[in-house]
């Protein structure tokens, strides 16, 4: 990778998740590349139908039919995803990757206390008994800020705020000492100064317990004060990617310029917003050459004829653009 | 343009009683008397104006009421109390067919584009029927068709889109339609719920710079409803902050970003994620969350989550006081700013 990941935890290399439709094939993932060092926070962004949640999904082995990882490795510490089986990615699940959803009601069983929600992992994934278990969840329940711990494990999740429910769903993800967090939208649902709050609680975990992150967002404000490095999936595929400070300041790719010109912000103020004209491409037919290029203010005959792929390009950037931009060009 | 403003909303409440089913009925207290049945606390006395041609937004987290505010001016609710003056004529007691010829002048967009529009309904028919409401002459009819084209053509659309059904537009096309349908009686307001909140961040730049120049072409006002206070930053020149059904800060744009003064914008501020360098703005983080608007806290609504608030918050309410500018601040820090040391 760019920036030689010596080790990676995690290496996804040419990954292809398809979803076989009666009105044709989806590429939701169509060749997603990209590796994550111990300790590290990866930035998945991109706009809705982008791929970014599914390459979670695939990570996970959760692609159910008609969907299907049709090439590709994942690997984790050395051995492949892809190929192993269930009895593997469900030892896999929660002990050494673990995911935290959107909608922490949809995540949490209305039906069970959230104590025993918690139970459940460490008595899957460790050899602890009983009352110790109970113990290491008070501990983490205290650990992402739940006061009464002994007694808020006996209610149930509708009993909790929307705030605190994603507490409850982040000190599950962490219970069982994963080394990588698969965050998809953690903080969508949530209000700003709750936001504020549970990113703060994401940093502060995952600094403390070593372990790595992907998030996946839509909001590259959130990214760009969270991760390490950004990866910018457009239609399925890694348009850009490279670290934080690089990639959202002089961006080389025009759909990363034209996400980040496009976020209005309070520090000034402008009479319009520059936008990218149209909108996303049907997925199940995509252009030839270029995904972006009906979009493109750079656009050239080139781009119909050849899809461009990943080249490195200034600072710790790569990017999939025939015709990138430079640091101080417009776009 | 006249001296009258567009609208002015006085003391505006909303409550919601909720229970009423048997079971609530049959409640009684250690005493054997009826329990009054709890009451959402939703809207607790707003009051503002907004002028022709001018953008006002609401601010504020889920469950402050800036919904309820929009919904009970463009009369979706019935107010509890309070005055809604659209160009003087208070509408908080109109009936349906009183508020037909108010509906010429203040129309709504909405937030989500998918449940906005009716499925089994065209565009064409979809934008048109506010007109065909407000259009009983005949000869006047004819016209319909020729406006709906060019209204379409107004929000960027074709008129080939016209016969189509909504189900085969994006979210942001939708959204035009939406905002097409609003100005097809061409009316001097409209109340926007959210309307870009459920769109991806590209066609939401679309959408607000459609709407800044369908303002600055007809002279339109808004009452632009947002969580996202960058959204608003943008398309604002008079922002209100509301929590927990209270107004709390209310200024010209400017005035409010670059001075804030309530406690609780300043956090909102401080905690909205910047992908430029953070503003100098001083940080104050919030603890906990929003009480329940079942329960109001007594004196100040805010002072449960206020890193300033002392002994008088609790007792007193505090007012929207002038502090200059434009800007009305509800906090008695205004009378104490040596107790302010953030």
């Amino acid at each position: 990778m760019q920036d030689g990941v010596e080790n990676p935890l995690l290496a996804v290399r040419n990954l292809r998740t398809y979803f076989h439709t009666f009105s044709g094939t989806v590429r939701a993932v169509n060749d997603v590349s990209f590796e994550i060092g111990e300790g590290e926070v990866m930035g998945l962004v991109g706009e809705s139908g982008g791929g970014k949640s599914v390459v979670g999904f695939s990570i996970l082995g959760l692609i159910d039919s008609p969907g299907k990882i049709e090439g590709g490795e994942i690997l984790l510490g050395g051995r492949d995803l892809v190929t192993a089986g269930e009895d593997h990615l469900r030892k896999v699940r929660g002990r050494e990757i673990s995911m935290i959803f959107q909608d922490p009601m949809t995540s949490l069983n209305p039906l069970h206390t959230v104590g025993r929600q918690m139970d459940e992992v460490l008595r899957l994934h460790s050899d602890l008994d009983a009352s110790a278990r109970h113990k290491a969840c008070i501990e983490m329940l205290e650990s992402v800020g739940i006061s009464h711990a002994a007694e808020r494990l006996k209610a149930y999740p509708h009993q909790f705020s929307g705030g605190m429910r994603q507490r409850v769903v982040i000190a599950i993800a962490l219970l069982a000492g994963p080394r990588l967090i698969i965050a998809d939208e953690p903080t969508t649902a949530l209000d700003v100064t709750i936001q504020s709050q549970i990113l703060k609680l994401m940093r502060r975990q995952i600094a403390s317990k070593g372990a790595s992150m992907i998030l996946i967002t839509h909001d590259l404000a959130v990214v760009s004060e969270m991760a390490d490095h950004i990866t910018v999936l457009y239609c399925g595929n890694v348009v850009e990617r490279g670290r934080t400070r690089d990639l959202i300041e002089t961006p080389a790719h025009p759909y990363t310029r034209g996400l980040i010109d496009s976020i209005p912000d309070t520090t000034e103020r402008l009479d319009r917003l520059s936008q990218i004209p149209g909108s996303v491409p049907d997925i199940r037919n995509l252009p030839a050459g270029c995904n972006f290029r009906d979009r493109c203010p750079r656009a050239q005959a080139l781009c119909a004829e050849k899809e461009p792929v990943l080249t490195p390009q200034h600072g710790s950037l790569m990017a999939a653009c025939h015709f990138p931009l430079k640091p101080g060009d417009r776009a | 343009m006249t001296d009258t403003p567009m609208l002015q909303v006085r003391n505006l409440q909303m409550h919601f009683p909720i229970g009423g089913g048997i079971l609530d009925r049959l409640r009684i207290d250690a005493r054997g008397l009826r329990m009054e049945n709890p009451v959402v606390h939703a809207v607790n006395g707003v009051s503002f104006q907004i002028k022709h041609g001018e953008i006002m937004a609401l601010v504020g987290e889920s469950g402050c009421g800036k919904s309820t505010v929009a919904k009970s001016i463009a009369r979706i609710y019935k107010p509890t109390a309070g005055k809604v003056l659209v160009e003087g004529e208070d509408i908080a007691e109109h009936d349906f067919a009183a508020m037909l010829p108010v509906r010429a002048k203040m129309q709504m967009i909405f937030q989500d584009p998918y449940a906005s529009l009716n499925p089994r309904q065209r565009v064409r028919d979809i934008v048109a029927e506010p007109l065909l409401e407000q259009t009983k002459d005949a000869q006047d009819r004819k016209d319909v068709p020729a406006r709906i084209e060019a209204l379409l053509a107004k929000v960027g659309l074709n008129a080939e889109h016209a016969g189509r059904y909504p189900h085969q537009f994006s979210g942001g096309q939708r959204q035009r339609i939406g905002i097409a349908r609003a100005l097809s009686v061409t009316p001097g307001l409209i109340v926007a719920d959210e309307p870009v909140s459920a769109l991806d961040v590209s066609i939401q730049a679309q959408i607000l710079n459609l709407m800044k120049d369908l303002r600055d072409e007809f002279g339109l006002a808004y009452l632009f409803i947002s969580h996202d206070l960058s959204v608003v930053h943008h398309i604002a020149d008079h922002v209100g902050v509301m929590y927990l059904g209270f107004m709390v800060e209310n200024a010209p744009r400017d005035v409010l970003f670059s001075r804030p003064r309530h406690p609780y914008t300043r956090a909102l501020l401080s905690a909205a994620p910047s992908i430029k360098a953070k503003r100098d703005v001083a940080e104050i983080e919030l603890k906990g969350e929003v009480p329940s608007a079942l329960d109001l806290p007594s004196g100040c609504c805010f002072r449960t989550r206020c890193p300033f608030a002392w002994e008088r918050c609790a007792a007193e309410r505090p007012v929207l006081q002038e502090v200059g500018e434009g800007q009305t601040v509800a906090c008695h820090l205004i009378d104490a700013p040596e107790r302010d040391i953030a």
